[in-house]
């Protein structure tokens, strides 16, 4: 069973529906009990970290995606979900689930740079990754955030996507890969790299 | 390097879509869900949904379209026109829009925009800009003044100051269609495009007046603006947006390519 964490943080219809185009009815659920079951997990999210955190606790999800992550179960984080399995979010000075180490920081603000960093954008691959499966260098993706991940340790960023400065835009060690754009809005490159990661086993040499 | 987006406006009135020449004597061309589709396929980077619904059930007509488009495209779609409050914003969201576009309800109360970027975020709030170029003047300092009802209706609220206003209220992008130049497809009001996006950290979209590829250049190079919405040169198929593309990103601007 694949299941969507809904944790309030925005409205999860494009990827449930993107799933359906796959063929995969997924569940959406805010029940850790369900989350435990899951054999995949999807954990997208827009909105702010301070909010999102401090939802996640109360309905008692922070532990069961610990859980999932020591398990094993393949995870995939869209956008704010990418930036809370971190340490830490600059964004409300919030501390945040810990599934990976590392921080969210904001995206550094220069003369005539837009911010957010809104619209598509292309995303270098660094590392191989089962998820990257036919996808075209050339490929874009659409973004739409001010804060991005900022993993602890090199060997995590997959991909990078260039915003007035370089930053990475996928990331992933074991059984999670997060992604800071939207594959769920991004096309058939997005759906693509969905489908690729409703096949992956989880496993990743790093 | 973030690619400039390419945005066709689709005007819908009761639940089929228009193109309205300077917002009178519109021309009904057709199913918004078939054209979604179409322009997701073309390579629009982004559709825009206009609501002229007059009737008393617009929001239901209009949900239905929201909920039927979703589930045809997977690109983002903004929605507006008789956005009024919270409820008809998340109404919007939940049937599958990215975003909401407000325009006249937030220039009447501009706690919707902080309310609806507390609520929804800041990425899902768009400020639609209705404006005309006036006389500057003590009031109207930057020579463009906000307008409703197409155009009709005076705020007495200057262009510059409202834009920077909303940015700091949280809205996440500004759509910024000229009145003076919708319409005529000859050219977006470059000056008003270019004192607007920089004057604010969030993305511009220019809207009013294209005609040709050369006035989405012209807009995206001088006009400083992130985003070009269009209409009527795509709807009568003088241009596919392929060709468009190809021609901005052959005179330098980054463009999305392949989808």
């Amino acid at each position: 069973m694949v299941v969507i964490i809904d944790y309030q943080a925005g409205n999860l219809t494009s990827v449930v529906r993107s799933l359906k185009v796959l063929g995969v009815e997924a569940e959406v659920t805010q029940d850790p009990a369900v989350v435990a079951r899951a054999a995949r997990i999807v954990f997208p999210g827009v909105g702010a970290a301070g909010t999102a955190m401090a939802i996640l606790k109360e309905l008692h999800l922070d532990a069961a995606l610990r859980t999932a992550m020591d398990q094993g179960v393949p995870i995939l984080g869209i956008c704010l979900g990418a930036q809370v399995v971190l340490d830490y979010s600059e964004e409300n000075d919030t501390p945040c689930l810990g599934l990976l180490p590392g921080r969210t920081r904001a995206l550094p603000r220069q003369p005539g740079l837009k911010i957010p960093h809104m619209g598509w954008n292309k995303v270098e691959f660094l590392r191989e990754h089962a998820i990257f499966k036919g996808l075209p260098a050339d490929a874009e993706y659409y973004f739409v955030h001010s804060y991005y991940p900022s993993p602890a340790e090199e060997s995590m960023v997959l991909g990078v996507t260039e915003h007035g400065s370089r930053f990475p835009s996928v990331m992933g060690r074991r059984n999670l890969v997060a992604t800071q754009f939207h594959p769920e809005k991004s096309g058939r490159f997005g759906l693509q790299l969905l489908e690729n990661f409703l096949g992956w086993d989880g496993s990743y040499a790093e | 390097m973030l690619s400039k987006r390419i945005i066709p406006c689709l005007d819908v009135r009761d639940g089929r879509t228009t193109k309205g020449i300077k917002f009178r004597d519109n021309v009904d061309i057709g199913d918004p869900v078939e054209m979604a589709r179409f322009y997701y396929e073309a390579g629009a980077d982004e559709l825009v949904f206009y609501d002229i619904t007059a009737s008393s059930d617009r929001r239901d007509i209009m949900i239905e379209v929201v909920r039927r488009v979703a589930a045809a495209i997977l690109i983002p779609f903004s929605v507006g026109g008789g956005i009024r409050n919270l409820q008809d914003m998340r109404a919007v969201l939940l049937a599958g829009a990215e975003k909401v576009s407000v325009n006249t309800a937030a220039v009447l109360e501009p706690g919707l925009i902080s309310q609806g970027a507390k609520d929804f975020g800041s990425q899902c709030i768009v400020l639609g800009m209705d404006v005309k170029k006036v006389e500057p003047s003590a009031a109207l300092p930057s020579g463009y003044e906000m307008v409703i009802h197409g155009g009709r209706t005076h705020m007495g609220i200057d262009a510059l100051w409202w834009a920077k206003e909303a940015e700091r209220l949280g809205a996440g992008e500004i759509c910024l269609n000229s009145i003076d130049a919708d319409g005529t497809q000859a050219g977006y009001e470059l000056g008003l495009t270019k004192m607007i996006s920089a004057a604010v950290s969030i993305p511009v979209i220019a809207s009013g007046g294209a005609g040709t590829p050369g006035h989405l250049y012209d807009v995206l190079t001088a006009g400083r603006a992130d985003a070009a919405l269009i209409a009527s040169m795509v709807h009568y198929g003088t241009y596919t947006i392929k060709e468009i593309k190809d021609y901005l990103q052959q005179r330098g601007i980054p463009m999305r390519l392949h989808w």
